[in-house]
């Protein structure tokens, strides 16, 4: 199939093009919440069944940190939305530093995020590697709180990999603006990449209340 | 019946193939590797998917031998449960599942919506490597000594308990799933953006509608089992205790997550098939579909409904007895849109003019064994009944019923419906009918004494039984061994055929779709122009292009009018 400028060669229209990549991306959107889904009943099943340790170990993760992380994602939320904004009015050199700021964004809170990683290690705060709770905790307390972190890595574990998915889209994304090529009639693009790092933002959304909010009162 | 091909008049001898099709439009091994024709892709998948259908067919053979005999010779028990396990993997996610969607509806469905290609044809190729790469780590795990949890890879088994080599075999369907997902996507968006010209949702081929169905569950049910095999694997690999009862996980929670998905697989295999039946039947009784809408939405409803019933695996985990009652009322109202379907394929022969080509005999193959495998599904869902029959060879004949007797018939049928679209070439008639006859009979004698097996009570996955259960297990392997060679029929005369077939032109059926408006084999680029669509789906008589000097049903000429 031969591309004509921006058109690939199966569609008729460039409409037809937009249309069918953000169907496709929604439809995306779609499977990762099923994806993110199976994770959140295992969660809701297992504090349901446990709350009082689920709580307790809620409690031993940095709380700041994870506020911090919460408004640095909102932020970067933004950026992405300014940046898709600039580019549906044709500001070249906006759209590419509204991505640059997103990418720095993002970064911090994988940063902050390998921070936190750091805490639990050396707490003995990770499954599998040298669990222990907290010294002189019964053997189920220790259990049900490694399956609290159990969770806690992989929910957040999940999501990061989702983040450096992102990272890497928008480092693409920032070459090809720097080389011109998002205008207003086209940056498709631009406006997918952005609506998947929306996503991952709104499974931090989630994520942070059930992680570090549950027994803070 | 004494007809051969050459009595089509639009299949004979004169009929040469095209000068240029997507065939010979470029040469060499990367032309395919790295094609982004979904014709092209849809051949790919034909080989994988076969390679596996054997790989899987090894291991059947293995157990109907070793079952030949109450104490059975042939292997020890832990290599048997390993056989079977081995046998269900391979052959429900890298076979059935892939094997009409990714072939026939990767082939089909731009074609038969009038469009180029599929909406993503990069991401088409994506997937196909996705299911490479998957499979090549299930190869891995069936030849570093194989795993023996069963198919379903319940916890704590395949999590703390197994010896075997499960984890890369739950890497390898995990991975796998992303396949699926992308080519579930694919056609959605593909059925949604790149209709031709006129070609509305209700003017759809009613095999587009069950892909659409079926990608719904792509899409809404793959994605779990992803999630779920990816908590059993890092349990497995890093001592979490997600699902093991010894660290305060629920094994049950397991068994949720993974039938939300694998109760609606079994549909991702039926319901294409089921679309391919709904092309034969009015191809071959020359009528328009009885029912069109019907049809359609009963795709979607099956889709639904699917979602809501995965419980009825569990009735014997000990859930509670509303929870049961409730997914056994639910599992009973897939009966509705199922029924909806044979009843209209059947008022569809009624006064059809029906002639018996191969494709029709899978199709009236396929009626007849899906109604069997779907009625035990009803006495599976009764609670009652299910105490009885639950993990017997019962459960076992009924899917096989479904997945065997439907989906694979009906994807063999297909096969040999647009082998000429295809390759441009007809399959020898003939043999092709002795092949469905021969399928038909191997079928029934391997799988319905197993009925009667469990519900005498032998249970599934043992690797022995009572000396009195003989007699049925010899008739089981008998017959598999004419199902096998039913199956290496078409398997020699497929491949002969793409070479010294005859040539079959355009539309050799002749049938309505958009499909065979177009060359056989077509261009890389689909129509010459893009087509436009100005008659209703299946509608026999207001299309003087098929060549039928026919009009009014039921004074329709048989295909074969010398009969």
């Amino acid at each position: 199939m031969h591309r004509t400028g921006e058109l690939f060669g199966q569609f008729e229209t460039m409409d037809q093009q937009r249309e069918s990549a953000s169907l496709g991306m929604w439809v995306f959107l779609t499977t990762e919440v099923l994806f993110f889904g199976g994770m959140f009943m295992t969660y809701t099943l297992n504090r349901s069944t446990y709350p009082e340790i689920f709580g307790e170990a809620s409690r031993s993760i940095n709380l700041t940190l994870g506020a911090f992380n919460t408004v640095v994602l909102i932020g970067s939320s933004l950026t992405m939305a300014m940046s898709v904004w600039a580019a549906s009015v044709g500001k070249k050199q906006l759209v590419t530093m509204f991505l640059i700021l997103t990418l720095i964004l993002g970064s911090i809170f994988l940063g902050v995020k390998g921070i936190e990683y750091h805490e639990k290690f050396v707490e003995h705060h990770v499954p599998g590697l040298n669990f222990s709770f907290e010294p002189g905790a019964s053997v189920a307390t220790n259990a049900h709180a490694q399956l609290f972190f159990s969770l806690y890595f992989a929910m957040t574990g999940l999501h990061a990999v989702h983040m450096i998915v992102g990272a890497g889209l928008l480092i693409w994304l920032i070459k090809e603006s720097m080389r011109g090529r998002f205008t207003a009639e086209y940056n498709t693009p631009v406006e997918m990449v952005g609506l998947y790092w929306h996503f991952v933002d709104i499974v931090w959304i989630f994520l942070f209340p059930l992680l570090y909010l549950i027994d803070r009162h | 019946m004494s007809t051969t091909p050459a009595a089509r008049p639009s299949a004979t001898p004169g009929n040469i193939l095209p000068r240029e099709h997507y065939l010979n439009a470029t040469y060499g091994i990367r032309s395919w590797l790295l094609t982004t024709d979904h014709k092209r892709i849809a051949l790919l998948y034909l080989v994988s998917v076969t390679f596996f259908f054997f790989i899987g067919g090894a291991f059947a053979t293995m157990i109907r031998i070793h079952l030949l005999t109450p104490n059975g010779y042939l292997v020890t028990p832990e290599t048997y449960n390993k056989l079977f396990t081995m046998h269900g993997v391979a052959m429900i996610f890298f076979f059935l599942i892939p094997s009409i969607p990714a072939v026939l509806g990767n082939f089909l469905i731009p074609l038969m919506i009038g469009a180029k290609d599929l909406a993503f044809p990069k991401i088409n190729l994506l997937s196909w490597y996705i299911y490479l790469v998957g499979g090549s780590f299930v190869l891995y795990s069936f030849s570093t000594g194989g795993l023996d949890t069963g198919w379903t890879f319940y916890t704590p088994l395949s999590s703390v308990y197994s010896n075997s080599a499960v984890t890369p075999a739950v890497i390898g369907v995990f991975i796998n799933g992303f396949s699926s997902i992308l080519t579930g996507l694919n056609f959605i968006v593909t059925i949604h953006t790149m209709r031709a010209p006129g070609m509305t949702w209700f003017r759809l081929p009613l095999f587009v509608w069950a892909h659409y169905a079926t990608s719904i569950i792509f899409i809404l049910g793959t994605p779990v089992i992803a999630i779920t095999l990816l908590l059993a694997g890092l349990e497995r690999m890093f001592h979490l205790g997600f699902f093991n009862p010894a660290l305060g996980g629920d094994p049950i929670l397991f068994q949720h997550l993974f039938w939300f998905y694998s109760h609606p697989a079994v549909y991702i295999m039926i319901l294409p098939a089921m679309g391919v039946i709904s092309e034969i039947i009015p191809t071959f009784a020359r009528k328009p579909i009885f029912g069109y809408t019907f049809i359609a939405g009963s795709s979607i409803a099956i889709a639904v409904i699917g979602f809501f019933v995965w419980a009825h695996h569990m009735f014997l985990t000990g859930e509670s007895t509303y929870a049961a009652l409730t997914f056994s009322l639910l599992s009973y109202l897939v009966a509705i849109p199922s029924a909806v379907k044979v009843f209209n394929w059947t008022s569809t022969l009624y006064k059809g003019s029906i002639s018996y080509d191969t494709p029709m005999l899978y199709a009236l193959g396929f009626i007849g064994l899906f109604l069997v495998g779907g009625l035990t599904g009803l006495f599976l869902a009764c609670l009652g009944l299910d105490i009885h029959i639950h993990d017997t060879y019962f459960v076992v004949a009924h899917f096989h019923y479904i997945m065997v007797g439907g989906a694979v018939m009906g994807y063999v049928g297909g096969l040999h419906f647009w082998w000429p679209k295809i390759t441009g070439r007809l399959y020898p008639e003939f043999l092709a009918r002795i092949a469905a006859v021969t399928l038909f009979i191997g079928f029934n004698l391997t799988f319905f004494p197993q009925f009667i097996l469990g519900y005498l009570g032998m249970p599934r996955r043992y690797h022995s039984y009572p000396p009195e259960f003989q007699v049925f297990n010899v008739m089981s392997t008998a017959g598999a061994s004419i199902l096998a060679l039913g199956y290496l029929l078409p398997m020699i005369y497929l491949v002969w055929s793409m070479r010294y077939g005859q040539v079959a032109g355009r539309n050799p059926w002749p049938a309505t779709g958009l499909e065979w408006q177009t060359d056989s084999p077509p261009l890389t680029e689909n129509f010459d122009v893009t087509p436009e669509v100005t008659w209703e789906a299946y509608d026999f008589e207001n299309r003087p292009d098929l060549g039928l000097d026919v009009k009014g049903a039921p004074s329709l000429a048989p295909a074969h009018g010398d009969d």
